[in-house]
């Protein structure tokens, strides 16, 4: 069983778990439409690693798939990349892009459970793409912020405009970012948390 | 709806993989998120169990502590599939969930605080 021991990357630090510490792993959703720019961003903050999913094929889906044209490929599996970040303290932090075609719907439920927050990256030119993304979060009660990725050569938009266009609540966080620069990216998720941890400390605060 | 819908004769190749489960796809327990940690117990394997060589290679990743998203991308099998061959092991004691992650609330400010500043120092 040695060739475990070959790749200790993917492990979880043993500086991590000395003094009996709790390693720790926390993950972030990366949402919104097609071709927006998720795997970019997860890409220039994280090491990008591959997961295999066809989970659409069992009991889980069941009743949420539209299996037409599903019985006819050979291979159902679904490529789905992650991105992983390692942290001091015994931190990993998981980035997981949402897939963005209507019969992944269900994975998103899972994504979503214990989820520090997610990220809505939208495009200014296809704005409606990010609805659907929004209202998920919006009804599940995911904490969530926009992220408008602006390209070379997008037109720019006023933060404010961009905000009524998505209907967007006025707590709801709102940037801009070039997802392809890594401090970009860096501080899109350091507004995801600091967003999070307002709101936690603001719950706290109420209940005192 | 009913499970007849995927586990009729038409479905093929569909469960090509699930042959490493004997075709189990059912969970004991499917509690387990991408993000939940998992470690090897270390117990022997008790004289009935017959281990596969992908129970195995599950087991020798997970002697240290690793996220389940982590152990599917090494061992390169589908999710749903490592799934059922870590629930197989936690049935036996090999195989421990470390850490039960939080299910349906956010993480505690401790580690929102962690992943503020781990962020901030990248």
């Amino acid at each position: 069983m040695d060739y475990a021991h070959s790749d200790t990357a993917v492990h979880v630090p043993a500086t991590a778990r000395r003094g009996g510490g709790q390693p720790t792993a926390a993950k972030i959703l990366i949402a919104g439409g097609f071709g927006v720019g998720k795997t970019t961003m997860v890409g220039s903050i994280s090491e990008i690693r591959p997961l295999r999913t066809e989970e659409m094929l069992t009991d889980r889906s069941t009743g949420v798939d539209d299996t037409t044209g599903v019985a006819d490929k050979t291979s159902t599996t679904v490529a789905m990349d992650f991105g992983r970040i390692t942290m001091g303290e015994g931190l990993i932090l998981y980035l997981f892009g949402t897939p963005g075609q209507e019969r992944f719907w269900f994975m998103w439920d899972e994504l979503a459970l214990g989820a520090v927050g997610a990220v809505v990256l939208a495009d200014v030119r296809r704005l409606a793409d990010s609805f659907a993304a929004i209202d998920y979060f919006e009804d599940r009660g995911t904490p969530f912020m926009v992220a408008v990725n602006c390209f070379d050569g997008a037109e720019r938009k006023d933060p404010a405009d961009v905000r009524i266009a998505l209907d967007l609540d006025p707590d709801v966080p709102l940037v801009m970012c070039d997802v392809r620069s890594r401090d970009s990216a860096k501080e899109v998720l350091i507004a995801m948390v600091e967003h999070v941890l307002a709101r936690t400390t603001a719950a706290v605060g109420a209940r005192r | 709806m009913s499970d007849d819908r995927w586990l009729d004769e038409d479905a093929g190749p569909i469960f090509r993989p699930y042959t490493v489960t004997r075709g189990r796809t059912r969970l004991r327990d499917d509690s387990l998120n991408l993000i939940s940690l998992l470690e090897a117990t270390g117990l022997p394997v008790p004289r009935r169990t017959r281990l596969d060589p992908e129970h195995r290679r599950v087991l020798a990743f997970c002697a240290e502590p690793i996220t389940f998203a982590d152990l599917s991308s090494e061992i390169d099998l589908p999710v749903g599939v490592v799934r059922v061959l870590v629930d197989d092991l936690r049935e036996e004691n090999l195989l421990r969930v470390l850490q039960a992650t939080p299910t349906g609330d956010v993480p505690d400010e401790l580690v929102l605080r962690k992943l503020l500043h781990g962020l901030r120092a990248l």
